[in-house]
């Protein structure tokens, strides 16, 4: 349980300051949380809360209104496991039972080592390629049981490290555009003037 | 909207008739009607005739079409199509058709969706008998289902707070509670998380519902899911009987329905008053009924004898009461009995108080507050009703914390400030509730108010902006340990600068506006309650009579209070119970309480409203005003009131103001009757010296939370555990300097006394001060308060 840390807090003051509302900031701060440990923790929906101008009740709920956003700890690696038609066609549920094998659990939960958890996922949007898995939305493509294997042997040794990072961490790189050189978008409700584009035929005249 | 026979609105025989600009011609169910411009379509059938059922849509908060409840047929030109009536305004031409085939099966399918994981334990439902969602089953659904899978369970009814239980089965998720708490209250601590079939209604942990508004999503809760526990399992709707009445715990006036079964309160709803409180309440009111049927009640009068108090009969205990009277006057003059209260009661007992005081007994010496009000004169200055404030450009707030004294007002002031209708200048010496939504707080050290407010005037912004339009003020007393006079200097610097302003009143208790309008102040050459109090203390008051007055619990001068106490020779009590300042009267009459009593109240803005009796008196005891009757008879002069409508019709017909308060008058008008505003004598400025502070001290603030030891709330079971406690808090900043850890005792002192109470950190608090919340529990700091002294510095050391 842990609030964001003090690197943290900076960057998230920076993108607070892209909004012209600190709210608008609540789910990249919920990113920045996940990324930190992993999941999101209370502490975590508190700090931002107070960062954004929102009770905690709030950020929850917005929070959780998102699969991808974790309040209980998960593995390093989450493996998603699609079921969808195609999938489903073509031995996904066959590889998750030989995942549920190999790594010695039940899809949902977490490895006693914390390194893998595994779940069941709807269509990820690459049926032509089924069966499909993600191991921290990275994709692995017409996935067999020995492919599956090496996978999580590849994971285990950190060959894989380059490519995929600890869950929680969206883009290896972060684009930090300091709060100067954004565009300066105006509040609703400090805009006076319809757009131009907006604008009844007479007016525009 | 009225109905047209002909579409042409302008006929030829009424060439005069100019085209509403904001009538809105449109059909319903084959009829014209005319709408309003705006006018959502769920509203203007409504007003139509035409009920659409609804689980989501409430009038005072905004549409979020939610539910589909309200589909209906509508064609705007293009062909008929469902759309939801809440989201929609009227458009010219629009045809609707609420009882079309289509709409029907519309409305059956979303019962029948909406049922499918309702658990139907209406038998034990407290809502059931009073549920739209069974109602509407009935008036809109397929009256059956072809749901036959399990439903989706959670555990029965968790807390939300300590006051609401959430039964999450039953919730349909309309938004109403959460929009409540977001939209109205300002307290979004409950929303909803997650998606789809699990969506649900939660907190965040360790952080529940505690709001002071958190009754009202029991009240709009269109199914049972939400139920307050002061009424869970009490009664059921078709066991209640209730009578309109007006909140009087404190005085904003919210008009309520009382209800009780056999007798017995149990429930208070709030009734939708638009000028007042649009239909909501705070917790402290909703539940306060708690309090009227606790067991400590007084049943009989009893009179002090050498074993202590004793009960005896009404003729016993007014005989000696005159005795006393009589005494008192034979030893030192009428003016040596002094009366003390009427705030707590109604009009027509102030009134009968206040003949008896003036006109029988014959004392100027009459007060309705205890030193923690503001001289009288403040009525007499142009008043601004609540609609004129929240509608107000400017107000300027010189009062105490609105959402911990006047609540619904807060409400009222919060919803203006949101809505950019109104923008709010705050002074304070502590940031309060309404400070989120301030345009402008500037916080001043206690007793520097006029200077902060001569100073903020002279800004260009503020000076703009009060000169926008109409200015509203309202002052009341922020800090109990300063004296009135700095609010008061304050209040002359804004009214010189601003004299169009209009000025609300921030009284607190219930019927204080009314009780020092029939009367229930000084007289001329009268002393006011501070002056009452010291001539108590000096031996000089032979005897006082305290009506629904608690003195040692009501003055924020402890030490006045109790020498007052123990200073006057004797003492009479009007009272519903047995507290600190009743123990010590010679006569104790019990009082009917509220809602044992019927009669009229006088809410800040000067509206006077209805109350009603719903249940019969405890024990024998009676209104004050019978008390006031016959003790005036007992003294030779017979006041005429024989009912309380007697009393309302002499009070319009001799108190200035209250001409048109006629019980006629009364019974036509549901939202009351305005007073009109009778000058007083004017209000002196005070001249303020104030000594410098000592920079090892802080000055002291004390003011009051919703919740504390006074009567109302201690003698409730659900709301007494809500009192915070006491503490003196700091800014986190200042902590360093008292050299003590947060929750450490501290001993907090002034050369008169040295309290002890556990340190806190509150920025809320500015630096340099304290504040102490008035009448919690441990040390009282009435103690440190002088009411001499304009303001009060401590010095808080560790031990
Ligand atoms: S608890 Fe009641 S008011 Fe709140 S969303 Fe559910 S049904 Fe609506
Ligand atoms: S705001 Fe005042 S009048 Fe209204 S419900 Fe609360 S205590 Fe009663
Ligand atoms: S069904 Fe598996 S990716 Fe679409
Ligand atoms: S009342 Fe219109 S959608 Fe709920």
């Amino acid at each position: 349980m842990s609030r964001l840390s003090e690197d943290n807090v900076r960057i998230a003051l920076e993108i607070i300051g892209h909004y012209p509302r600190a709210r608008s900031a609540t789910i990249p701060l919920l990113h920045l949380a996940q990324q930190q440990d992993g999941y999101v923790t209370n502490d975590a929906i508190r700090h931002i809360g107070e960062l954004v101008g929102a009770t905690s009740a709030e950020v929850l709920g917005t929070a959780t209104f998102y699969e991808m956003f974790k309040f209980e700890p998960v593995g390093k690696y989450l493996v998603n496991i699609c079921r969808t038609m195609s999938c489903a066609l073509l031995g996904g549920d066959q590889l998750m039972h030989h995942a549920e094998h190999t790594l010695g659990i039940k899809a949902g939960s977490t490895t006693p080592d914390g390194l893998f958890t595994l779940e069941h996922a709807e269509c990820q949007a690459a049926c032509t390629e089924a069966p499909t898995l993600q191991v921290n939305y990275r994709y692995r493509f017409r996935v067999t049981p020995e492919t599956f294997d090496a996978l999580i042997d590849d994971l285990r040794a950190g060959r894989l490290d380059s490519e995929i990072p600890p869950h929680g961490t969206v883009s290896r790189v972060r684009q930090r555009i300091p709060v100067d050189r954004g565009v300066g978008v105006v509040a609703p409700e400090d805009v006076t003037t319809a757009p131009s584009w907006m604008l009844a035929p007479e007016a525009a005249k | 909207m009225t109905t047209t026979e002909s579409n042409d609105v302008s006929s030829d025989d009424s060439p005069a008739v100019i085209p509403d600009p904001n009538a809105v011609s449109v059909i319903i169910n084959g009829k014209q009607f005319i709408a309003r411009q705006g006018d959502l379509i769920i509203k203007a059938a409504e007003d139509a005739g035409v009920y659409i059922p609804r689980f989501c849509y409430h009038e005072r908060m905004s549409p979020v079409g939610m539910c589909r409840m309200c589909l209906v047929e509508v064609d705007t030109g293009r062909g008929p199509a469902l759309m939801p009536s809440c989201m929609f305004p009227v458009a010219p031409g629009m045809v609707v058709d609420t009882e079309s085939p289509v709409s029907k099966a519309a409305q059956e399918g979303v019962i029948e969706l909406l049922l499918a994981n309702h658990p139907l334990d209406c038998p034990v439902c407290d809502k059931g008998g009073e549920c739209p969602l069974q109602d509407q089953s009935f008036s809109h659904g397929p009256g059956e289902s072809r749901y036959v899978e399990e439903k989706r369970h959670y555990e029965k009814p968790i807390p939300i707070s300590e006051l609401v239980f959430l039964d999450r089965e039953r919730c349909i998720l309309c938004d109403r509670c959460t929009r409540f708490a977001d939209e109205v209250a300002g307290d979004a601590l409950i929303h909803f998380t997650s998606r789809g079939n699990t969506t649900q209604v939660i907190t965040f942990p360790d952080e529940p519902f505690s709001s002071y508004f958190s009754g009202n999503t029991v009240q709009i809760c269109p199914v049972g899911a939400l139920t307050a526990k002061p009424y869970r399992f009490k009664a059921r709707p078709w066991d209640l009987e209730e009578a309109e009445s007006t909140c009087t715990s404190c005085a904003v006036g919210c008009r309520i329905a009382v209800q009780s079964s056999r007798d017995e309160l149990l429930r208070y709803q709030g009734v939708d008053s638009d000028p007042v409180n649009w239909g909501w309440l705070c917790d402290k009111g909703r539940f306060g009924f708690e309090g009227i049927k606790h067991d400590d009640r007084l049943t009989t009068p009893l009179v002090r004898t050498a074993q202590g108090h004793e009960a005896t009969s009404w003729n016993a205990a007014s005989a000696a009461a005159v005795q006393l009277i009589t005494d008192a006057i034979a030893a030192g003059g009428a003016s040596s009995v002094a009366v003390l209260g009427g705030a707590r009661g109604n009009n027509e007992d102030a009134f009968a108080w206040a003949r008896l005081a003036h006109d029988v007994i014959g004392t100027p010496n009459v007060s309705a507050q205890f030193a923690d009000g503001l001289p009288v004169g403040v009525l007499g200055m142009p008043r601004a009703t609540i609609d004129e404030t929240a509608a107000a450009p400017t107000v300027i707030l010189l009062a105490p914390d609105l959402k911990e004294e006047l609540p619904v007002l807060y409400l009222r002031l919060r919803d203006a400030a949101v809505k950019h209708r109104s923008r709010v200048i705050e002074f304070a010496p502590k940031a309060s509730g309404l400070t989120r939504y301030a345009w402008r707080t500037v916080f001043y050290e206690p007793g520097t108010q006029a200077e902060a407010v001569r100073a903020a005037l002279a800004t260009t912004d503020i000076a703009a902006q009060v000169a926008m339009g109409d200015v509203v003020i309202v002052v009341g007393r922020a800090n109990l340990a300063e004296s009135s006079a700095p609010t008061v200097a304050a209040l002359h610097a804004l009214v010189a600068a601003l004299p169009n302003a209009r000025v609300l009143p921030a009284l607190r208790r219930g019927n204080v506006m009314g009780a020092i309008s029939v009367g229930m102040r000084p007289g001329k050459g009268g002393l006011d309650s501070r002056g009452i109090l010291n001539a108590a203390a000096d031996g000089k008051i032979e005897c006082l009579i305290l009506v629904g007055a608690d003195p040692l619990a009501d003055v924020p001068d402890g030490d006045l209070a109790r020498r007052a106490m123990a200073g006057a020779r004797r003492i009479i009590a009007v009272d519903t119970f047995i507290n600190a300042s009743s123990a010590l009267a010679d006569v104790v009459f019990p009082a009917a309480a509220y809602a044992e009593k019927s009669g009229t109240t006088t809410n800040i803005e000067g509206r006077v409203t209805t109350l009603a009796q719903k249940v019969t008196v405890t024990g024998t005891s009676r209104p004050d005003w019978m008390v006031a009757g016959d003790l005036a008879l007992r003294l030779g002069t017979d006041l005429g009131f024989r009912s309380v409508d007697d009393i309302t019709a002499s009070i319009a017909a001799t108190v200035d103001g209250f001409e048109d308060v006629t019980p006629l008058a009364l019974a036509h008008a549901p939202n009351g009757v305005l007073t009109s505003v009778v000058v007083m004598e004017p209000v002196v400025t005070p001249s303020i010296v104030l000594a410098e502070r000592n920079s090892y001290d802080f000055r002291l603030v004390v003011s009051r939370k919703l919740y504390d030891q006074a009567i109302g709330t201690s003698t409730s079971p659900s709301l007494s555990p809500l009192a915070p406690g006491g503490a003196v808090f700091v800014h986190s900043l200042d902590v360093a300097r008292v050299g003590s850890a947060i929750g450490a005792s501290v001993k907090v002192s002034t050369p008169k006394a040295t309290i002890v109470l556990p340190l806190a950190a509150d920025d809320s608090v500015q630096r340099g001060t304290a504040w102490i919340p008035f009448n919690q529990s441990g040390a009282n700091p009435g103690d440190l308060i002088d009411a001499a002294a304009i303001v009060t510095d401590v010095r808080i050391e560790s031990i």
